[in-house]
């Protein structure tokens, strides 16, 4: 855990070193292998195909140029899609040139007579063309005919006609239209007008005037002027209108640019002079992408710099360095690589350490010494270090020199080239030892020599009226004082309390004392034991100490009323995702029922009135004289006796289970056979009494 | 002196009371037993309450209000019937009892509803 603290130290104050010195200086490596191995995993076909045309072409390009082999299984059905498109007659420009490219590469056997219909056909486009895309896809086709057969003329009559239709599309900032009717102009579409301008130079079958190339010759100067930088040397180009023709991203862009400049490098036969700055940045830039996401994105890194690679003039060299750290202890060598932007080995040249800048200050030492070349691994050597070299973080600047004059035409060198480096040793730590000193005084009452290669120790004891002092010496392999990144004197209490003191130095001594009385109030008046540590660290001290000391016993006074409160420690981090406390829900307690038997007792007292009545009846001697004799008369009141048992029974029944519609609905029913019969009951009954009362 | 004498009143106010009562006609002394049936229905069910507390007060109420309730159409059907009130000469007794049912049903329909 505390080795672990302790690399991630270094390796953040690494990681915030490179970044400061970035913008002066910095690394480019050339194609190496991981590159090959993305271009695997990116370029994935799945069952033989990479989808269009326009992707296999990325992908089989890409593998060409990386030296990637490609499966027979893969050629068989790709060469059957590219036969398709270019032997059909409903295929539009675009795919007719999709499928020439890829042919290039595959080289499928296509017969004479298919190649003569597609140069007649592209001829008749190129003459009826109008827009950019039209005259590139054209042009880009015949020209890949010429490469793949030589039996077809592909020759255009009036070059000069074409190349000034082409031209003027062109823009004064050296940008390029899309098409006449479109005001908006693209850096990439400059490229493609440059490409397709090559083209036109290299078909013409008689030579084109010689005032067009040398305009065309001002506008790349121009279109070259438009690049923009970083601080750190790179170039490259970027569409400042969004279109929807062309892609918007600077890889794009540039690559297409690129392309553009090399072809027509290759084409004419004049001398271009191209600023050597900016194509070196420009491979730089193309470089400091490293390896990229997606497929897309590497077919433009591996295509431009194939471009720079194999260009006529102005080939890019690149100085990398395998290792950016040098270690004093294991007598490293710095060692140095010339290569092409692909990682082919250069031309002969020599390579000279010329200055050395440390970081953080302005001066630099001169050194101008050169580094012997070791031929078997092809890198060039420092030797040994110059002398007032220290561990730290420095910026070599190197120079490029070439053996052969000749060369200096074609390659670029670029001057100064700024690297950053780390040196790196073994850092002594001499005299360090720890004390409890007497506060006014300063005797020293007890006194502990630390040994800060091994663990260690000491229980020391202090009241709040002592000190306690930390010292120890750093010096530098070469016996320079030497001033870490980090030096902390960490105590912890026993409750989990933290406290962080910094070291301060002077010269090569470290020297941190502990003033317990005016600490009291910051310790929270914790009295008890405090474990201490010690951290000494820098990226370039390769043994970086994350040691603990030993305990101190602190004995404090009490803390005063309105004291400050310790913080309270965090508790685990991971308990609050863990399950929570069980919730009791605390439901309202049920009324308290009377017991049945009471509830039965008064059931049956309730009942005794009515059993009283009844007794109270038959004491008066009711009778039922009244009922009337007759048949219909007595049928009735029946009914109506039987009505009203009716009505109460549902009564009964609405209590025991129906619901109030139900009864309701019943009810009604009821009420009115009720009322009818209850009618004829009553003024059957009175009749038969008023009928007593008149006689 | 006095005690004796009010006692005695008391009880000669009771015995004419009582034969009084003698000659009330018998549809009224059966309306009057039923007023007293319901009357004391009612007290027992409050007696009950009182020992177990009201918990579902519902059933209460409408247990007491039903016994009240007949009671009080029960007293209303005695008005109407007594042949010496001249106020209802003309309403014939059967017309009174019709009432009477109808009322009653109501209003057992409705306690039946609040008992719950």
């Amino acid at each position: 855990m505390a080795r672990n603290s302790g690399l991630l130290v270094l390796a953040s104050v690494l990681l915030a070193s490179i970044v400061s010195i970035c913008d002066s200086a910095g690394i480019f490596n050339p194609i190496s292998d991981s590159h090959r191995s993305a271009a695997l995993e990116l370029f994935s076909s799945s069952d033989g195909s990479f989808g269009s045309l326009e992707e296999t072409y990325e992908a089989l390009r890409t593998f060409e140029v990386l030296g990637i082999e490609k499966e027979p299984l893969t050629r068989t059905s790709v060469c059957a899609s590219v036969s398709d498109a270019l032997t059909s007659t409903s295929s539009s420009l675009k795919d007719l040139f999709q499928a020439l490219r890829v042919n290039g590469i595959l080289k499928c056997e296509l017969n004479d007579k298919a190649f003569a219909e597609i140069v007649s056909r592209l001829k008749d486009s190129v003459n009826s063309a109008n827009s950019l895309f039209d005259f590139y896809h054209s042009i880009g086709g015949l020209m890949l005919i010429k490469d793949q057969t030589s039996e077809v003329d592909v020759h255009l009559g009036d070059a000069d006609r074409i190349f000034r239709s082409i031209k003027a599309l062109s823009q004064s900032d050296g940008r390029w239209r899309y098409s006449s009717n479109n005001p908006e102009s693209s850096t990439y579409a400059a490229g493609m007008a440059l490409e397709t301008l090559a083209g036109v130079v290299s078909l013409a079958s008689s030579e084109i005037d010689h005032s067009l190339v040398a305009t065309l010759k001002n506008d790349i100067m121009k279109l070259l002027d438009g690049v923009e930088r970083y601080d750190d040397g790179t170039c490259y180009f970027d569409e400042k209108f969004v279109d929807a023709h062309g892609p918007q991203d600077p890889l794009s862009a540039s690559l297409s640019v690129v392309r553009g400049i090399t072809a027509f490098a290759s084409a004419t036969q004049e001398s271009l002079n191209l600023p050597g700055d900016k194509i070196l940045g420009l491979a730089k830039f193309f470089l400091g992408v490293e390896i990229p996401g997606s497929a897309k994105d590497l077919y433009h890194q591996i295509d431009a710099l194939s471009c720079l690679e194999n260009s006529r003039v102005s080939v890019p060299l690149i100085l990398s360095l395998p290792a950016t750290v040098i270690s004093v202890s294991r007598k490293d060598q710095l060692k140095v690589r010339v290569n092409t932007v692909l990682g082919s080995a250069g031309p002969p040249l020599s390579v000279k350490l010329m200055q050395i800048f440390s970081s953080g200050s302005k001066d630099a030492s001169v050194i101008d010494q050169e580094l012997k070349f070791d031929p078997e691994r092809a890198v060039h050597v420092l030797e040994t270090l110059p002398k007032n070299v220290d561990v730290g973080k420095y910026i070599f600047s190197f120079e490029i020199s070439l053996n052969d004059p000749e060369h200096k035409k074609r390659y670029i060198t670029g001057g100064r080239t700024k690297v950053p480096v780390y040196i790196t040793g073994v850092i002594e730590v001499n005299n360090a030892e720890i004390a409890v000193l007497d506060s006014d005084i300063g005797s020293i009452e007890i006194q502990k020599k630390l040994d800060l290669a091994r663990e260690n120790d000491v229980a020391l004891s202090a009241n709040h009226l002592q000190k306690l002092r930390l010292s120890f010496q750093l010096s530098t392999p070469f016996g320079k004082a030497f001033k870490p990144h980090q030096a902390f004197l960490k105590l912890r209490h026993e409750s989990g309390v933290e406290h962080t003191f910094v070291v301060g130095n002077s010269g090569k001594k470290f020297e941190i004392i502990l003033d317990f009385l005016g600490l009291v109030d910051k310790f929270f008046y914790l009295s008890g034991k405090y474990d201490l540590q010690l951290t000494v660290g820098d990226s370039v001290m390769e043994n970086s100490i994350l040691k603990p000391l030993g305990h101190v016993e602190l004995d404090l006074p009490d803390a005063p009323e309105k004291a400050a409160r310790p913080p309270s420690q965090p508790i685990d981090l991971y308990s609050r995702y863990g399950p929570k406390a069980e919730i009791i829900h605390i439901f309202r307690a049920p009324e308290k029922r009377p017991p049945r038997e009471l509830s039965l007792a008064f059931l049956g007292l309730v009942l005794l009135p009515f059993f009283g009545f009844l007794a109270g009846l038959l004491h008066l001697r009711v009778n039922l004289k009244n009922l009337p004799r007759s048949t219909v008369p007595a049928t009735f009141a029946i009914l109506f006796h039987l009505g009203i048992a009716s009505v109460l029974l549902l009564y009964a029944l609405f209590w025991f289970k129906l619901d109030l519609f139900t009864t309701l609905k019943a009810l009604g029913f009821l009420g009115i056979f009720l009322m009818f019969v209850g009618h004829r009951t009553l003024s059957h009954l009175a009749s038969v009494s008023a009928k007593l009362k008149s006689a | 002196m006095g005690r004796t004498t009010t006692s005695k009143d008391a009880q000669a106010l009771f015995h004419s009371l009582r034969s009084a009562y003698v000659a009330t006609p018998a549809n009224l002394k059966i309306i009057d037993l039923y007023i007293i049936f319901a009357v004391v229905t009612a007290v027992i069910q409050v007696v009950y309450m009182a020992i177990v507390g009201s918990f579902p007060f519902n059933s209460f109420l409408s247990g007491v209000l039903s016994c009240v309730g007949t009671a009080v159409l029960a007293v209303c059907l005695r008005i109407q019937v007594n042949k010496e009130n001249r106020e209802f000469k003309d309403l014939p007794p059967e017309r009174a009892f019709a009432d009477f049912v109808l009322c009653n049903l109501v209003l057992h329909l409705v306690i039946m509803n609040f008992l719950g």
